[in-house]
């Protein structure tokens, strides 16, 4: 039911709700059972109804000062009190404070004979004493079919009861009344005909020789009400009903950023690793080095002198230690500074509920900062799919608000799609990693990729992935026009490509170097040339200079002749006029 | 089965009600009757009104009303209703054989 449905149920029907106290069932049931309505708890044998009805009157009477009669058809006081003394009821104390009264009714058929008219007053008259006694709020029916086998009158009998519940309805008693599951019908004498109010449904069922206990409410007149099959579970703090929406969504995201132990890695994750908080899961195929990375996130929350839990399910502590080893992680110090506690456990062994509450309980004991389930996909053996991912969700929820972090592996079978989770938690979960196989060339390698990472700018690249003996390693992929290489394929593209560049290289070398030749070549043949147009240059002066001088001398004999001659003088223009006639 | 009891046994008998109900006085005559019939002058009638000592119900475990309980001679017997079979009644108390043996 969610939180919409709880309100309109609150503001138009204003039915007075008993809470019971039960972990989960208040909020399964909106708040508790019809107040001052009996509510009937049908179940087959063993299945805990009267634990119920036990724990609805311990803790009424202590944590909601409602005193509570617990009229008992089957068991003795004595009985009673010890077998609830293992989940800490102190119920002899309660009687002695006057909180609890316990009435044993016992009706033995064989000294019972019976001869004409008779009603049950006596009960009444008993149940009445005890209310008022101690002024009981709560009343406790366990079982109330006990009478049928009492009695041999069915028609009184019937008649009786039903004015038995109308009594106690005048009462204004909250009453639970237990009654032993038929084989067609709610109860083996129908008392769901009297008891219309409320009706639970316990069950305690063997799938595949793992048992779960579960919870229903058939019925809950006048009131909404989860409809669903609730698991539940028994533990030393009495039931434990355990919805899915019960956690709600209201945890705290923090803001803080811890190393997955692989820098490479917490740099595609946005350069800081994960959230504190969150819940990581890596999915992959066999043998694709989940454990590894489960072991380095391990190694960088102790370094951090966090506390780190480790749930491991298919592999023992031992085996885990030796194998990190091989790729560099020593945890052994860790496990000696109490800061790494392994808990191997099958997962066959318990039950999904037993094995929450086993988390629960490791959890609040050993208050780790880092959790990890190595791998989830063997839960499923424990129970379906569905169980295991409703029992998930609910162990995520529960981490989270703890502000722990998660980190999760699970198998993934070569089969399945591989983004698919096989617990169907992948929308749970923040980061989700992927490591797969990459055949190729003869050979198998791992690559990984961040799948999705919310709240964070993460790569998207792919990355090869190395377990070398100093750790895991990330590498860049190659990749080309035949997609993604890795491994020695990887190499070999690197080196080719290496050698390709040097060659280029070699090529440009050369024709710079011939560049530089030819510019000398030519800077030699300019200079020679040069100096050729300087003779030729040097050459064409000297001739004009002597001609020059030669011209001088003639004209200086010329002059001569001419004064000897005694010739008028000439002009130079004149001069000039003949020397050109001349040529 | 015992015959019908020796002549010097004394017979305890307490007979649970709740309340001047019809049943409860029906029952209370047939008792007389019986007893008068069977056991003249060597048994004890004690009447126990549980509306007034509601405390007492739960020593003899008492559920139904009326409930005769046969203190002494032992074992203890119970016999509940209103006694108005008589033949029932005798067999309950064991002052005449079963036909069929209980």
């Amino acid at each position: 039911m969610n939180k919409l449905d709880r309100q309109r149920v609150a503001t138009t029907r204003p039915l007075p709700k008993c809470p019971t106290g039960i972990q989960g069932l208040d909020e399964v049931t909106g708040g508790g059972l019809p107040r001052g309505r009996p509510t009937l708890i049908s179940g087959s044998a063993g299945c805990g109804k009267t634990l119920f009805a036990m724990e609805f009157l311990v803790r009424g009477a202590t944590q909601f000062d409602e005193p509570g009669v617990f009229m008992a058809f089957e068991e003795t006081q004595e009985e009673l009190t010890q077998n609830v003394a293992s989940l800490g009821f102190r119920v002899a104390d309660l009687v002695r404070s006057g909180k609890v009264n316990i009435d044993y009714v016992r009706v033995e058929r064989s000294e019972i004979d019976e001869t004409g008219d008779y009603d049950l007053e006596g009960l009444f008259v008993r149940l009445g004493h005890a209310i008022d006694s101690i002024g009981a709020r709560r009343v406790v029916l366990d079982t109330i079919e006990s009478l049928f086998s009492g009695f041999s009158n069915l028609a009184i009998l019937r008649a009786e009861l039903r004015r038995l519940f109308r009594w106690l309805k005048e009462k204004g008693v909250t009453a639970v009344i237990t009654g032993e599951r038929g084989e067609t019908q709610l109860t083996r004498h129908r008392l769901e005909e009297y008891v219309s109010d409320c009706v639970i449904l316990l069950d305690h069922r063997v799938t595949d020789q793992v048992t779960t206990r579960r919870l229903r409410i058939v019925k809950y007149r006048g009131s909404a009400h989860g409809t669903n099959e609730y698991p539940f579970l028994i533990d030393e703090t009495g039931i434990n009903v355990l919805p899915i929406t019960s956690l709600g969504l209201a945890h705290v995201a923090s803001t803080e950023r811890i190393s997955s132990g692989v820098p490479r890695l917490d740099g595609m994750l946005g350069g800081k690793g994960y959230f504190r908080g969150s819940s990581i899961l890596v999915t992959g195929t066999a043998g694709t080095g989940k454990s590894s990375l489960a072991a380095h996130f391990c190694r960088a929350a102790c370094l951090r002198g966090e506390k780190c839990l480790y749930f491991a399910f298919e592999e023992s502590p031992n085996q885990i230690v030796r194998n990190m080893r091989s790729i560099g992680v020593d945890l052994e110090p860790f496990i000696k500074k109490d800061l790494l506690h392994f808990h191997a456990i099958r997962a066959t062994i318990l039950g999904l509920e037993a094995h929450l509450t086993e988390f629960h309980k490791l959890v609040e004991e050993y208050k780790p900062q880092v959790v990890v389930l190595d791998p989830v996909d063997s839960l499923v053996q424990a129970g379906t799919t569905r169980d295991a991912t409703a029992m998930l969700t609910r162990l995520i929820d529960f981490l989270k608000i703890r502000q722990i972090t998660a980190l999760m592996t699970n198998l993934i079978s070569g089969g399945e799609l591989v983004e698919s989770s096989g617990v169907n938690i992948s929308s749970l979960v923040d980061t989700w990693l992927l490591l797969r196989d990459v055949e190729m060339g003869g050979e198998r390698n791992r690559a990984m990729y961040i799948l999705k990472s919310r709240g964070m700018a993460h790569s998207n690249q792919v990355r090869e992935f190395l377990l070398t003996d100093h750790g895991i390693e990330l590498q860049d992929v190659y990749l080309g026009p035949d997609g993604v290489l890795t491994g020695s394929a990887r190499q070999t593209q690197e080196f080719r490509e290496r050698s390709s560049a040097r060659a280029k290289l070699d090529e440009i070398e050369r024709k710079q170097r011939d560049l530089k030749r030819k510019r000398e070549a030519f800077e030699a043949r300019l200079i020679a040339l040069r100096k050729e147009f300087e003779v030729e240059v040097e050459e064409a002066d000297r001739m004009l200079s002597q001609e020059e001088t030669r011209d001088r001398m003639l004209q200086s004999e010329r002059d001569e002749m001419a004064i000897k001659r005694k010739a008028d003088p000439i002009t130079p223009e004149h001069r000039r006029k003949t020397s050109k006639g001349e040529k | 089965m015992t015959a019908p009891a020796k002549s010097n046994e004394v017979w305890a008998l307490r007979l649970y009600v709740a309340g001047q109900t019809p049943k409860s006085i029906t029952a209370f005559a047939n008792l007389k009757k019986i007893c008068e019939a069977h056991l003249a002058g060597r048994y004890t009638i004690e009447v126990v009104d549980l509306l007034q000592q509601p405390q007492l119900a739960a020593g003899d475990q008492i559920v139904a009303i009326p409930t005769l309980v046969r203190k002494l001679p032992e074992p203890l017997r119970k016999i509940v209703g209103d006694l108005s079979n008589t033949e029932q009644a005798l067999v309950g108390l064991q002052l005449r054989p079963a036909k069929s043996g209980v």
